[in-house]
């Protein structure tokens, strides 16, 4: 039971992560209907971008604690926004309307060029760090077993929230937001309404990168170390979050993540490591096969 | 006259909305059938019910062909086309990036599928697959020529002008030797002229001599705008709101109370657009 | 923009632009590139900064971006087609000769004087890469079937002569027809349950089951050896002549008397594969005239349609499926058989990428665009070898910036399988991709 407990706890958090990162899939597959294969990546790009900020920050010893890891999360977003919109606009935009096969193509072109990029810019050794924040709380003590509740994870779990909560405003209460949606309804008429739809989506692009750059901080701090080449697994993880949870859909997406994240840490504790991924991509197989509108998406009609 | 399709008590619900309503009619062999009814009238639901691209929710099709009869709402969507029903769309379905000639090789697939032993004795050039082939050229050919489009043959379909375009999907689904041609709205978007040729090639299909070596094939189509199909039509079904309000001969129908309060009561815009079209 | 510009606004504008390039530049390059993470003397890391490479790389971008400027506007300006459309003409000439010429330089190569063992090493690497092009592209070119996932083939290929040789001692002749007719049936089997499925998603499954059959070769220890993988792979014989390098009795040499030497293998192994690659093709060009073939592209064209003439969508899929996973197997036994060693690390993702990457920049269904977008992007990742870790780098740029010069790849047009008259080519706008 204790044991069940504490892998809730892991999985819950390692779901909000997922779900972050979802949340770019879905964004981006609503509005322009592809996969942005990248995505994991600039995952990956913003872990870096953290860790980079993260030791300026400590190095110059301005600020540490929670002041350093707010301005490290704030870095990272901007710094991986701008990459998130340079992808866009370099690799995305200028085939746009074009056949659908050929954003695809680019957009795993530029995951390999982001890989790389980082893998030259960084060096390809993994890069550890020291655990920045300490300390937690024992839940529950079952015999010689107990459960704990890190500040890590209580961080990772109210942070996501917070940033869902100011994202969900944005989509459902703003301007920019009825735009979005407007765009992912039908982007030809939104344009001819008079919504300038390339930076609507190039917006799109901005926050979803922005997202998965706080889940790349969340994951550094929690895992401790990353390399050039975490984007590719976690970003596979995180389009079947999207998908689990029905694409397009936002609630979805986080739902999706929680689940993954769930099943991962359950299958690695009573079944077996090595094949915790095997069930990721088997969960992701047999719900596009049965379900492929997710949990939370809705159905397509094909018009005969 | 005999029947080639009788429809008994169809119905098609999604979910709450009741699209097709307990609807039974027979069309006649050699005969041209059409069902016409206002916009929502539940036709191209009842169309996809009868082509197998819906499962009926209730009620029967059985085809009659060749001394037997098919329970069309048990097979799977690719049998009913084996089974004798070919259909055109709506909104014109050709292989664009295919010529026209192509076109209608696909649509003789089955045919020519058998003649090769199931691919491996093509492959390996054996069989007569060579003569199988040619008859199979011959008869696209023959309806290249019934419908005007002989000269565009080793074009891309997707070239074709609107009207071309209909005509080459009616030469697909014919270039299936079917015994029943469902056309579901074969004269939208059409001018004046070409629906006069139109006319004349169904009854030139019905009567099995639009091309050269086609036996006469009945024709079910299903078309909201009423001065089409009273011209070619020797039956009529009327449908509104998902049940059948009426069922005779184009005089009967045009006498019809019901039908005129149908039509004047919501379709009466829809079929001016149409005529301007 | 036909008006007479003045010269003045134009350079302004340009440098406006690439002011702008440069300032995002520098945003994206100063954390990444200007603060390296490196390890210290602790263990510990920190920040090692290298503004000069930050400064070059934002010049770089400014002075890149003002010339593509300044280009687009003097393009503009002209009148008349553009250097695409003047040379398509051309182009469409020479190219009835291209074919010809690889085929010929292909068979030739061993024989041109001055090819030694890398190059030849080269050719069958590349040709691997082009049987592996027209294999997928059975699926992806003329099913319109999206498949990331097509390295599980290959690696079924591969593993299954492996283990076929280690544990029952077949020899190579025997497990080459094996090996595909075993990828076929896993093509089948993978086909099945993905049947109902489109575009984006069918791609993403595929990719799934990749994955899945490499992390299973990866954990299943006691079969496949795990990451150590499986060494030791039978060489195949020259009809029962070994090519053994002491040329001993029964060996290649001795028994053509020749003098021993290691290149026999390697131009044995080049001609296995060219006829290898050169029958996939012969299979290909021949199914296409076919109705089987026929029946695959109007399937890519419309769906619905094909449903509609009575084509069984399923059994029409399933082939295709499992001729391309059967061609993928070959070419996966003999990359086993040429290796001598296998391991999971050569099927990972990147690979399926890079065959799709050769499809679609190639032009789907095009046979000689396959073979050419082969040749330069295998050969050209050999070429660029002195950059070492820039390499992969430049090879993702390289798919971007093939995809947004020409998104319908080298050769997108269509040559019509049969004509009344003649056989003209169809336009890559007229064709459709595919939504499988």
């Amino acid at each position: 039971m204790a044991y069940a407990l504490q892998q809730l706890i892991n999985g819950v958090s390692l779901g909000m992560i997922y779900g972050l990162i979802a949340i770019g899939y879905t964004m981006v597959y609503g509005i322009i209907g592809m996969i942005n294969f990248a995505h994991g990546d600039i995952f990956m790009v913003g872990a870096f971008l953290s860790l980079i900020g993260l030791l300026l920050i400590t190095s110059s010893g301005m600020l540490d604690g929670a002041g350093a890891i707010v301005l490290v999360l704030a870095l990272s977003m901007a710094f991986t926004a701008l990459y998130g919109w340079t992808v866009e606009r370099i690799a995305y935009r200028p085939l746009r309307g074009s056949f659908r096969l050929a954003p695809l193509i680019s957009a795993i072109g530029m995951s390999i060029v982001l890989q790389n990029y980082v893998q030259v810019a960084q060096g390809a050794r993994v890069k550890p760090i020291e655990p920045v924040v300490h300390g937690g709380f024992t839940l529950m003590r079952d015999g010689t077993f107990a459960v704990q509740l890190s500040t890590m994870q209580i961080l990772i779990i109210t942070t996501t929230l917070a940033i869902l909560g100011v994202f969900t405003w944005l989509v459902t209460k703003t301007p920019l937001g009825r735009a979005m949606r407007a765009c992912e309804q039908d982007r030809r008429m939104a344009s001819l309404l008079g919504i300038d739809t390339d930076r609507t989506i190039s917006i799109t692009f901005v926050i979803g990168a922005a997202l998965a750059s706080v889940a790349g901080t969340m994951y550094l701090l929690r895992y401790g170390v990353i390399d050039f080449y975490i984007g590719f697994l976690v970003g596979v993880k995180a389009f079947t979050a999207a998908v689990l949870g029905g694409i397009g859909s936002l609630p979805g997406a986080v739902l999706g993540g929680l689940l993954i994240g769930l099943i991962e840490t359950f299958w690695s504790a009573y079944f077996s490591v090595q094949y915790k991924d095997v069930a990721a991509f088997s969960i992701l197989i047999m719900t596009l096969v049965f379900m492929p509108t997710g949990l939370l998406g809705r159905a397509e009609v094909e018009k005969v | 006259m005999a029947p080639i399709l009788t429809v008994e008590k169809l119905t098609m619900r999604f979910g709450g909305l009741t699209a097709v309503k307990e609807v039974s009619f027979t069309a006649a062999e050699g005969a041209i059938t059409a069902v016409i009814g206002p916009n929502g009238a539940g036709k191209t639901t009842m169309f996809n019910c009868i082509t197998g691209f819906y499962r009926p929710t209730g009620g029967s099709l059985v085809l009659h062909h060749g001394g037997q009869e098919v329970a069309l709402h048990r097979l799977a969507g690719h049998r009913i086309a084996r089974a004798g029903v070919a259909r055109t769309f709506q909104n014109v379905r050709l292989f664009a990036g295919m010529t026209a000639l192509e076109n209608l090789l696909v649509a003789q697939h089955r045919k020519l599928m058998a003649s090769t032993g199931f691919g491996i004795g093509a492959v390996l050039g054996l069989s007569g697959y060579k003569a199988a082939e040619q008859a199979a050229i011959g008869r696209a050919t023959a309806w290249l020529e019934a419908c005007g489009l002989i000269d565009r043959a080793d074009d891309p379909a997707g070239s074709l002008p609107y009207g071309a375009q209909r005509r080459l999907e009616i030469a697909r689904a014919m270039c299936t030797e079917p015994a029943l041609l469902c056309l579901d709205e074969p004269a939208a978007g059409l001018n004046p002229r070409e629906s006069t040729a139109l006319g004349e090639l169904l009854r030139a299909i019905r009567d099995g001599r639009a091309a050269e070596g086609a036996a006469p094939c009945s024709i079910l189509l299903i078309e909201h705008d009423m001065g089409v199909v009273m011209g070619i039509s020797d039956h009529i079904v009327v449908l509104d709101h998902g049940s059948k309000i009426a069922d005779g001969t184009p005089a009967a129908i045009r006498a019809d109370e019901k039908v005129i309060a149908a039509y004047l009561g919501e379709g009466d815009e829809d079929e001016h657009e149409d005529s301007a079209a | 923009m036909s008006l007479a510009h003045p010269r003045r606004p134009v350079l302004g504008a340009a440098l406006k632009d690439a002011g702008l390039a440069a300032l995002i530049a520098a945003g994206l390059f100063l954390p990444m590139v200007g603060l390296r993470t490196d390890v210290g003397p602790t263990g510990a890391l920190f920040l090692r900064t290298r503004w000069t490479d930050v400064l070059l790389l934002v010049a770089i971008v400014f002075a890149g971006r003002f010339l593509i400027r300044l280009w687009q506007e003097w393009r503009a300006e002209r009148h008349g087609p553009s250097l695409q459309k003047r040379l398509a003409g051309p182009m469409l000439r020479l190219g009835r000769f291209v074919a010809p010429a690889l085929l010929l330089f292909a068979l030739l190569l061993p024989l041109i004087p001055g090819i030694g063992r890398y190059e030849l090493d080269l050719g069958i690497l590349v040709l691997t890469y082009v049987m592996l092009g027209w294999g997928l592209n059975i699926v992806v070119g003329l099913a319109g079937l999206l498949d990331l996932g097509y390295v599980a083939f290959y690696a079924v290929g591969a593993y299954s002569y492996a283990l076929l040789a280690q544990y029952f001692g077949l020899s190579f002749w025997i497990c080459l027809p094996l090996a595909g007719l075993l990828a076929a049936f896993w093509g089948i089997l993978l086909g099945f349950p993905v049947l109902r499925l489109r575009g984006d998603y069918l791609a993403i499954v595929t990719l799934g089951f990749g994955e899945i059959i490499r992390l299973v070769l990866l954990n299943w220890v006691s079969l496949t050896g795990g990451p150590n993988g499986i060494s030791g792979i039978p060489r195949p014989s020259f009809f029962g002549l070994a090519f053994t390098a002491g040329g001993g009795p029964g060996s290649f040499a001795d028994f053509f008397g020749l003098e021993p030497s290691p290149t026999h293998r390697v131009v044995f192994l080049y001609y296995l594969i060219l006829a290898l690659a050169l029958l996939t093709n012969w299979v290909t060009l021949r199914l296409r005239r076919q109705p089987l073939g026929r029946a695959w592209e109007a399937m890519r064209e419309d769906e619905i349609a094909c449903r509609s003439l009575g084509i069984n969508i399923t059994t029409t899929k399933l082939t295709a499926f499992a001729l391309g996973a059967m061609f993928g197997g070959f070419a996966g036994a003999f990359f086993a058989t040429r290796q001598a060693f296998i391991s999971p690390e050569s099927f990972t993702f990147i690979e399926s990428a890079i065959i799709l990457a050769i499809v679609v920049l190639g032009g789907l269904g095009s046979q000689l665009g396959v073979a050419i977008a082969a040749l330069v992007l295998i050969g050209g990742f050999e070429v660029f070898r002195d950059l070492q870790e820039w390499r992969m780098l430049v090879f993702g740029a390289a798919m971007v910036l093939i995809m947004i010069w020409k998104p319908r790849g080298l050769v997108g047009s269509r040559t019509p399988t049969v004509a009344l008259s003649e056989k003209r080519t169809i336009s890559a706008a007229m064709v459709a991709e595919g939504r499988g």
